[in-house]
């Protein structure tokens, strides 16, 4: 059976696509290195429209109003400028109220576009620059550590990683928080607490790693101005011990969080990045896996989610769960030494 | 080709869902139509495939382990025709995976075409991110801006009716052309025009190079009085595999496999669903539900009037963790046998929606899920029963109208670990009234026989006759305003050997009268104060009524319709539990 996979590796390649959301130009370069807050690609784009029908405006039709429109496709307007104009005896005009670029004119109509803003298109992870994607974006290869999670709040950042946890179980609390953490990434287990997220945002943390979140916290978590990345879900459980291990042996290393949202068709995840020195590259993720026995495994739902083991065997048949329901399962040896029956929907391949 | 052979040819039917791809095999035996086997893995259409083949792949060979027949070649390719007694004759495919389709509505007046075309995105698993029509106070240009921050996958747009108004229409063709415009060419959306049809011509002038797809259709209000869905949602069944096709990878090669005829899951199981009706000419109508991961569906048919409802929103997968904004967690916890917190509720909720493919394991997580469903289903069917037509028989205004029978589908209903809890979802969620047969889909066999309906109408009658899905109960709901205690009616049941059992159904209660699976018999029903149990108030049939064996006999559902629910949680705690242990845990 098809597994899902996520990772949580000390050592490994990965590629990603950073891409545009509308054509633009590119900025680096093939093999540049890159860091995680440069621009790799930008684009121009117009927030805003203003839809002049002229031929309304002057009382005149769209024929008519076709010679009174005193732009062009192209042209760039200033606030206040004639659009249009009416050459009778008391001219009437059409202006700009602020400037813009003209888009399209036709039937007696001009739109104008305004407000136009510069979109930055960041690397978002450490790395190097491995393939230019015309107009959209670039490919970016990275080797070192990488911990992937369930849900982001959408930011980047990079920074020290600071364990504020001495068991995985431990809970994020504003009274575990002080002044000497300020620009750190913050490692913690649950939290369930709003105090502690304000906490981190009054510091100010340059990122927060969670092991799993309550649901009513997502909106202001979803505001703070720096990247939140949850590893295992919304279910109060010690953060995985893979996770814990990985992410408190590399304590005050430096860090690149990529809180991208979770999108399940896309394929994009909120991820963790830790660059390590290597002579040659590591193996790359391996993205597809069945499900077979040795595999590293975590449990995704009640009443073991969150936790990691070894899977034993598949076992034959279909097996009765607690609930009553009849899955295919496996048996699964948990970290914590016990040996637990799990349906096979509810495990997914660490690695 | 003469009819007898088209008829005798093997069927192989797929559905992509978002969690499961079956393969469903259909063949003759014995001169009749049979459901042979189902094959089933995981769906593929998410990262990191993002390719619907593998998962049909996958779903295709364990159907092979299944039933020892090779349907596909050595190079993967699929065997059609038969040739010596591998492979298969004709093949179907349907498919709900994918996100919902982002949607657009754009129409003239809002009780007339906008309100007929949000009818028609129902019918599909479209999202509604927007609505425009003459009664929108925006200008056109933040009409426009709207349109370029949305990025709709499809825009819907009807008006006039025919030989009606061109000029307003005109107006609003031009600001979505001019919003088309301005995005990027590889993400402008697929624009499906159901209007008045003078403006078709137009419409193709102005829109056809700026969008990525577009589809005319005959005007869904052709006149004020009338409204004509039909012709447009079969179109816009096309228009959800066009848009599926830019978004997943796989879907050209199953389609051609299926000879161009992949549709939507919820159309193919409402074309069935319409097709019974028409069949069977009831004077009831027939109920289909689905609860899956990527919707809840809703079609109930009284002749050839279909309604549909498709409710992305209301689906058990990914989108669980925006249910909340659609049903409050108490509406959940009120179904709960088991003192949970909400935040647990909550919890799971979320949990679930990042890992939709999960199953519940712990005694909690069931009845949560339960919960969840029932709550799902009561949402969806009261929303779609506002398109039900007004003239179809109910007892009184407001409540369900009666159906004979009600089929329903999705794991959470049929693979449930007792058929006791699959009765108790449907009767909480759905809240059936007179006397009806609730069946369920076990092998997931309506889409596909929606999809086998179009060029073979005798599998649908014949599979669905040979005891492919299973007899749930025979229910009889009664309604009548009487005070929890009371005696509504006396029921008796005459087994066909002669047997009698005798009941006394009290106002509120929940009652079982066994009737295996094979076994028949009469139910003589004597209403007491004006209960109706579908003949009218305090009516029956004096000759009984015949009644066939199902897997739970015959239930009475005599707890209130609307269902009446203790307020206080500790009762209402007590009254689930009894419920569940009345139908056998």
């Amino acid at each position: 059976m098809l597994a899902p996979v996520t990772h949580i590796l000390p050592l490994t390649t990965v590629r990603r696509e950073r891409l545009l959301p509308v054509p633009g130009h590119l900025i680096a370069r093939m093999e540049q290195k890159v860091a995680p807050l440069d621009v790799v690609a930008d684009a121009n784009f117009g927030q805003e429209h203003i839809l002049f029908d002229v031929a309304q405006l002057l009382h005149v039709t769209p024929e008519v109003a076709k010679n009174m429109i005193q732009c062009k496709v192209g042209d760039t307007v200033a606030a206040s400028q004639v659009i249009a104009q009416n050459k009778g005896l008391i001219p009437q005009v059409v202006k700009a109220p602020s400037p813009g670029k003209v888009i399209l004119v036709g039937g007696g109509q001009v739109l104008l576009e305004i407000g136009e803003t510069t979109i930055e298109l960041h690397a978002g992870m450490p790395g190097v620059v491995t393939r230019l994607i015309a107009e959209r974006g670039v490919e970016i290869t990275f080797s070192g550590a990488l911990v992937q999670g369930v849900w982001g709040n959408g930011r980047v950042d990079t920074g020290l990683i600071l364990p504020l946890m001495e068991k995985p179980e431990d809970s994020l609390t504003s009274a575990m928080m002080d002044v000497s953490q300020r620009g750190s990434i913050i490692l913690a287990g649950y939290c369930n607490d709003p105090a502690a997220l304000q906490t981190a945002a009054e510091l100010p943390a340059r990122g927060l790693v969670l092991g799993s979140i309550s649901p009513v916290l997502l909106p202001q978590a979803a505001q703070l101005p720096f990247p939140v990345m949850v590893i295992d879900g919304f279910v109060q459980n010690p953060l995985n011990s893979t996770a814990y291990k990985l992410l408190t042996t590399n304590a005050k290393r430096e860090v690149t969080i990529n809180a991208e949202a979770f999108d399940r068709y896309s394929g994009t995840r909120p991820e963790l990045f830790i660059s390590l020195p290597v002579t040659q590259e590591p193996p790359a993720t391996r993205e597809v896996e069945t499900f077979a026995p040795n595999q590293s495994v975590r449990l995704v739902r009640a009443p073991h989610a969150g936790a990691v083991g070894t899977l034993l065997n598949l076992r034959p048949g279909q097996s009765v769960m607690p609930s009553g329901l009849r899955v295919p399962a496996a048996e699964v040896k948990l970290d914590s030494g016990e040996q637990v029956i799990v349906p096979l929907a509810n495990l997914e391949v660490l690695g | 080709m003469p009819a007898s052979l088209v008829d005798a040819d093997s069927l192989l039917a797929v559905d992509v869902g978002t969690v499961t791809t079956r393969a469903t095999f259909f063949d003759v035996v014995e001169g009749h139509y049979r459901f042979i086997a189902c094959g089933q893995a995981p769906s593929t259409a998410a990262a990191p495939f993002k390719d619907i083949s593998e998962g049909v792949r996958q779903a295709i060979v364990n159907l092979q382990t299944i039933t020892g027949r090779k349907f596909l070649a050595d190079d993967h390719r699929l065997i059609v025709p038969t040739q010596e007694g591998t492979g298969v004759d004709a093949f179907a495919a349907t498919l709900s995976a994918g996100p919902a389709i982002k949607t657009a509505i754009v129409g003239l007046l809002s009780e007339v075409s906008v309100e007929s075309t949000q009818r028609l995105a129902r019918t599909t698993y479209a999202r509604v991110v927007d609505t425009i029509g003459l009664n929108d106070p925006r200008k056109p240009d933040q009409q426009i801006d709207a349109i370029l921050r949305l990025r709709p996958d499809l825009v819907l747009i009807a008006g006039g009716t025919d030989e009606g108004a061109t000029r307003s229409v005109e107006r609003l063709i031009e600001t979505v052309g001019l919003a088309c415009y301005l995005i990027p060419e590889s993400k402008r959306p697929a624009v499906l025009f159901a209007g008045n049809a003078s403006m078709s011509d137009k419409v193709k002038a102005n829109l056809q190079h700026l969008v990525s797809s577009l589809y005319i259709s005959p005007n869904l209000r052709p006149s004020l009085e009338v409204e004509n869905l039909g012709p447009a949602q079969h179109t816009l069944a096309e228009v959800f595999t066009q848009i599926r096709r830019g978004q997943i990878a796989g879907i050209d090669e199953i389609n051609a496999w299926a000879g161009n005829t992949l549709m939507p899951t919820a159309f193919a199981e409402g074309r069935i669903i319409r097709f019974l009706s028409q069949v069977y000419n009831s004077s009831k109508g027939i109920l289909g539900v689905d609860l899956g991961a990527s919707a809840a569906i809703v079609a109930a048919a009284f002749g050839s009037q279909l309604a549909m409802g498709v409710y992305p929103q209301l689906g058990l997968g990914e989108g669980l963790s925006s249910l909340l904004r659609y049903i409050s967690v108490e509406d959940i916890t009120k179904w709960l046998p088991l003192d949970l917190p909400a935040e647990s509720v909550r919890d799971y909720l979320f949990q679930k929606s990042v890992y939709p493919f999960t199953l519940p394991a712990a005694v909690e997580d069931l009845a949560i899920e339960q919960a969840v469903a029932r709550q799902a289903l009561y949402v969806a069917l009261n929303s779609a029963a506002k398109d039900f037509p007004r003239n179809v028989r109910r007892p009184v205004p407001g409540l369900m109208p009666f159906f004979e029978p009600i089929l329903a589908g999705g794991s959470v209903i049929t693979r449930a670990p007792t058929l006791g809890q699959s009765l108790l979802i449907l009767l909480d969620g759905i809240q059936p009234i007179g006397i009806t047969t609730l069946i369920l889909d076990q092998n997931n066999l309506l889409p596909a026989l929606g999809a086998a309906a179009a060029r073979n109408s005798i599998l649908p009658i014949q599979v669905l006759e040979s005891g492919a899905f299973l007899g749930l109960a025979t229910v009889v709901a009664p309604y009548v305003n009487a005070r929890p205690g009371t005696v509504i009616l006396q029921a008796r049941l005459m087994h066909e050997n002669g047997t009698e059992t005798h009941l006394e159904v009290k106002q509120g209660t929940l009652e079982i009268i066994p009737l295996a699976t094979g076994e028949a018999g009469r139910l003589y029903i004597q209403p007491l104060h004006h209960t109706d149990v579908g003949f009218g108030p305090g009516r029956s049939r004096s000759d009984g009524i015949p009644v066939s064996g199902t897997a739970m006999g015959v239930v009475i559902d005599a707890r209130g319709r609307p269902l009446l629910i203790p307020s206080d949680p500790a009762r209402r705690r007590e009254a689930v539990k009894k419920w569940l242990w009345t139908v056998g845990g």
